[in-house]
């Protein structure tokens, strides 16, 4: 690891001018930056931490029923505290391990946009909007392949609101190594239909089914999937699985994702 | 009733406490006053020739002690392989120079090109940053087949090819053909026996210490065999004597096999410690481990099997590539040899069975011994070929292998090997039993209605243990003797530490070790500590691998201790005024037989410290007895293991519900620490079976570089400890040890991985999937999958 230099603002705003400084970069749980400092893969000269900002911490509910999770939140905590959204607490129970879950936050997570990261199925799924610093972004903007997202040097995820689903489930099939997502579908029931998101799968990262959320819209049941196929091109391919076999992973978790939903 | 203390009784591991508390001394925990610390630049390129090091940027940068390059290594020997084969054609093995830091050439990635010397890590780290190496990079040789082929890159240029050497062992050539032309069957798989990666807890850690006062070194280091480094390093590479090389190995934490060998990273901080007038220290990263600590295992096999009309084995015949990586680490050539060869007869009297093995140099880390060490896959190769053959005749997997049991002992082997004693039908009867084999077809029926598959695997297996009897392994090329030798030192009081030459790193000898001399003396284990992993305080012993701590280290420990108590008799003749030959001793006394005259334990040790009453014509005074014992034969542990699998149809991941072993290591000290070796064994035998996997690319890129990519069995991969079940009751106590043990250490990992192949071979035919007759390790979701769907 560098040396570098480190700031704990306590408000957003001072986060933001922090982070305005060349070579600053904002730590959320440090999940994947602690071991990206240490094997000296990255050198800012200060890291921001988040941590010390109480306001973007916790989950509430809001006026219009969406669930708000601040995006200094735990994974933990929101496992703890999302009881109003089964499907997302469960997702976040199940993210790593207990030290994972206990410095890993969501901002962090959907601000790095790993492709095999849990919680961009359950956003993209969601319908979710990634509130910032200064804007507000739905999800089917937000993700902009691996790694990618809309968010600009500097700015800050504070919130991800959820609407609540009438249903929900996220199936992840795990990679033996790493236990991230080999394939992960999270699947969300609205009243105004179905929506689908694959993490895990695909070289660009997270994406919709959008075949399977119009059968699925029509009829919620696993043998809507039935005959519904997605392509393995694009599809990662490495040690622990061909495009081929996460492309049938993403059938076969999409159904047990309906049978179980709740 | 299990006896609570001495031989047989289970207490309670007693260096635990410390482990667990985080009290052990491991050799990150040594700092010596005054130490730099040494970061390698390793290759990044598997293959090439360096053109340019250039340090000057590098050196005035801050802290910098000093930094190394392969320049300053000329003249200093390279690191020696411990055991010369001999090929088919009567001619010694290729030797490659394996140099400490590399000169001219890299060969893998990971090899060490500079180390720099600073005052803090950090800042060696930083340096190496600037140090500017042109590599002239050149085709990565990685497939041993394409190693083979004409005109393929050479990894060394002085030798002729990438053959090290091409071994024929066992029946010849017309007879062993003679039996296959005769055969009504034959049975043949090709397979590969996955490399791994040991991953012991603990990486390696080495830290040089150099005295000017005494012109003498030590070297602290994470070794399985302390006394082995200090031969190796001190007279094949820096040419130090024994007298001026200390090498301590304290606390271990875990070693499996890879830190026997001696490393590049020792040798160069006991050599620079001197060069810089300080101590220098490396600790690995877990990054370092993958692509330095040497790998294991690497096959690849044919194997056929000739049956006769009556299903008996006739012939075995097998045709291995074994990879060595880019230089022979220490062992690495007794293993697809010497250590696989001769266990290629199985627990079966199969008349003619021949080995052929080529080991072949590739662009890759250096691969040797891991747990287990050629016999895993000896025996994974013929428990796959004869559940194969029970598929294709339509036979009873079991029936076929106990048809075909050795049953007469002692039996010689057509691989050269003489097995002492055994009764393989007790522990397959055994395993029958402890896995309720008739009930498994109601399990089945009650996994399908879940939707999955099930499949019950059964195999046995025999290994050779207690390594080894020295005039026999130097004809096979050893370089070394294989005794082992421990002191007894009785103190005045009583209380006795015994010095030995095997080392613990996870095995428990601290506590095994003094139930065996309580029991032979009568008094209680904690008047008796272990001292070990300290060249300067134990007898030359050639430390801990091959399941032979006990059977021959613990052998030394006995035959002192029985020199310990002849003394002692005299000691307490003279005391009771009696012939020593009338004296007995029970529960720590001393008695004159057929009286009621005695004196204790510690009134004798007493007395022959403060030798005031004492026959000092006639013995000396002290109790301190030193022995080393040199095996006759090897000892032979073997068994039967079965489990069950379930097979998800739909992902193709398997889940192991039920795993039975039924194992017999002659007399067993400790119980409770048997079957613990056997848990972690079997552990590590599932890891190779269902998850690990060392890989390259063609570049000789290390895919699997981290545990992100490396996937190490973890507890919810092991079957609940209620469907876990270790048995050891099957006991035909070793004929040539005085202890009558064979040893435990490496048998789970030897016998699991085929049972687990064929439960899942077998779950996939009762699914249909009659096409797949074998996957290749690790049998992972996505490789069941493409089997299941002729991918």
């Amino acid at each position: 690891m560098y040396s570098f230099d480190i700031q704990r603002p306590t408000s957003v705003a001072d986060a933001v001018a922090a982070l305005g400084t060349d070579e600053a970069l904002p730590l959320g749980g440090g999940q994947t930056l602690i071991p990206t400092l240490k094997q000296r893969l990255s050198a800012p000269s200060v890291l921001v931490s988040l941590t010390g900002i109480a306001d973007i911490k916790g989950v509430c509910t809001a006026d219009d029923g969406a669930l708000c999770i601040g995006g200094g939140t735990t994974h933990a905590t929101v496992a703890r505290e999302a009881s109003s959204y089964p499907g997302l607490a469960a997702l976040a129970g199940n993210i790593g391990d207990p030290a994972v879950r206990n410095r890993g936050t969501i901002g962090g997570s959907v601000a790095n946009n790993d492709p095999s990261a849990c919680y961009p199925a359950a956003v993209l799924a969601s319908g979710a909007t990634v509130v910032t610093n200064n804007r507000s972004i739905a999800a089917d903007d937000y993700f902009q392949g691996m790694f990618a997202t809309a968010l600009d040097e500097g700015e800050i995820v504070t919130e991800v609101r959820f609407p609540v689903p009438e249903k929900s489930c996220y199936m992840k099939f795990e990679q033996p190594a790493s236990r991230f997502a080999l394939v992960g579908v999270f699947v969300a029931k609205y009243a105004d239909g179905v929506r689908v998101a694959v993490t895990g799968a695909s070289e660009d990262g997270v994406f919709r089914w959008t075949e399977a959320e119009e059968a699925l819209s029509a009829n919620f049941a696993p043998e809507a999937v039935d005959g519904l196929s997605v392509s393995g091109d694009g599809m990662i391919s490495d040690l622990h699985g061909s495009g081929a076999y996460r492309a049938h992973l993403v059938g076969v978790m999409t159904k047990r994702a309906v049978a179980a939903a709740s | 009733m299990p006896k609570d203390h001495g031989i047989g009784a289970s207490p309670k591991r007693r260096e635990d406490v410390r482990f667990l508390t985080g009290a052990g001394n491991y050799t990150d925990d040594i700092n010596v006053h005054g130490q730099a610390y040494v970061h390698f630049l390793r290759s990044d390129v598997a293959h090439g020739k360096i053109s340019k090091i250039d340090t000057s940027a590098a050196e005035g940068m801050p802290g910098v002690v000093r930094i190394f390059t392969g320049a300053d290594f000329e003249g200093v020997g390279g690191l020696p392989c411990g055991w010369q084969v001999t090929d088919k054609h009567g001619e010694p093995m290729k030797e490659p120079a394996h140099p400490v830091l590399c000169q001219g050439k890299v060969r893998h990635v990971g090899d060490p090109i500079a180390a720099v010397v600073a005052d803090s890590l950090e800042e060696a780290r930083t340096a190496a940053e600037a140090i500017v190496v042109d590599i002239e990079e050149l085709p990565a040789v990685v497939d041993m087949g394409k190693a083979l082929e004409a005109g393929a890159t050479k990894v060394h240029d002085d030798l002729d090819d990438n053959l090290c050497y091409d071994w024929q062992f066992g029946t010849d050539t017309e007879t062993t053909d003679a039996a296959f032309k005769s055969a009504a069957h034959v049975t043949t798989l090709e397979l590969v026996n996955n490399r791994l990666v040991a991953n012991p807890m603990e990486p390696r850690v080495a830290v040089g210490d150099y005295s000017r006062a005494g012109d003498d070194y030590t070297l602290y280091t994470t070794s399985q065999n302390p006394h082995v480094i200090r031969l190796l390093m001190g007279a094949f590479v820096l040419g130090i004597p024994e007298h001026k090389l200390r090498v301590v190995a304290p606390d271990v934490g875990g070693g499996f096999g890879t830190k026997i060998f001696h490393y590049a990273e020792e040798a160069f901080c006991t050599f620079a410690a001197k060069a810089c007038n300080r101590p220098v220290k490396w600790t690995s990263t877990r990054s370092e481990a993958f692509m330095s600590d040497a790998h294991g295992r690497d096959h690849v096999t044919r194997i056929e099997l000739a049956l006769d009309k009556d299903n008996n084995f006739i012939g075995v015949r097998t045709d291995t590539k074994a990879n060595m990586g880019a230089y022979l680490s220490t062992f690495s050539s007794s293993v697809p040899t010497w250590l696989h060869g001769t266990l290629m007869a199985g627990n079966y009297k199969t008349p003619a069975v021949q080995v052929n093995v080529k080991a072949v140099f590739t662009n890759t880390v250096p691969v040797d011994a891991y747990r287990g060490a050629g016999r895993p896959e000896a025996t994974f190769q013929l428990e796959r070929v004869i559940d194969q053959a029970a598929r294709e005749l339509g036979v009873d997997p079991i029936a076929l292998r106990r048809q075909n049991f050795i049953t007469q002992f002692p039996y010689a082997t057509p691989v050269a090997v003489e097995y002492d004693t055994g009764d393989y039908e007790a522990t397959m009867a055994k395993m029958e039993e402890l896995m309720d084999i008739p009930g498994f077809a109601a399990r089945r029926a009650e996994s399908e209605k879940k939707g999955m598959l099930r499949g019950l695997g059964v195999n046995c297996f025999i290994e050779a243990c207690g390594i080894a009897p020295s005039n026999l392994v130097g004809q096979l090329g050893a370089r070394a003797g294989l005794y082992d030798a421990a002191t007894v030192r009785v103190n005045a009081t009583g209380s006795i530490s015994v010095m030995v030459g095997a080392h613990s790193h996870g095995q428990g000898h601290e506590t095994v070790f003094p139930q065996v001399v309580a029991e032979m003396l009568g008094i209680d284990e904690s008047m008796i500590d272990i001292v070990h992993g300290d060249t300067s305080k134990i007898p030359f012993g050639m430390g801990t691998y091959g399941s032979r701590s006990l059977a021959v280290c613990g052998s030394a420990m006995v035959r002192a201790t029985e020199k310990i108590i002849n003394k002692a008799k005299k000691i307490a003749g003279h005391l009771l005024e009696a012939s020593d030959s009338d004296i007995e001793l029970k529960d720590g006394m001393f008695s004159v037989a057929g009286t009621d005259k005695s004196v204790a334990w510690g009134d004798v040790t007493l007395a022959a410290y403060v030798p005031h009453n004492y026959p000092l014509e006639e013995i000396e005074p002290g109790l301190e007895e030193t022995a080393f014992y040199d095996p006759a034969n090897f000892t032979y542990p073997a068994g039967a293991y079965a489990c069950e699998v379930e097979v998800d149809p739909e992902t193709g991941k398997v889940t192991i519900e039920k795993f039975v072993s039924a194992d017999d290591f002659g007399n067993v000290v400790n119980p409770m620490i048997v079957e613990g070796q056997v848990h972690g064994g079997i552990a590590q035998g599932i890891g190779q079976a269902l998850l690990e996997n060392c890989a390259y690319d063609e570049n000789g890129q290390l895919l699997s570089a981290s545990y992100m990519d490396y996937a190490m069995p973890r507890a919810d991969d092991i079957p609940h400890m209620a469907h876990y079940v270790v048995d050891h009751s099957c006991q035909t106590p070793c004929t040539h040890n005085p202890l009558g043990v064979k040893g435990c250490g490496e048998a789970g990992a030897i016998g699991s991985p085929p049972t687990v192949v064929n439960a899942v071979i077998d779950a996939l035919h009762s699914g249909g999937h009659t096409h797949v007759s074998h996957i290749d390790m690790p049998v992972s979701p996505s490789r069941v999958w493409a089997a299941m769907n002729g991918q």
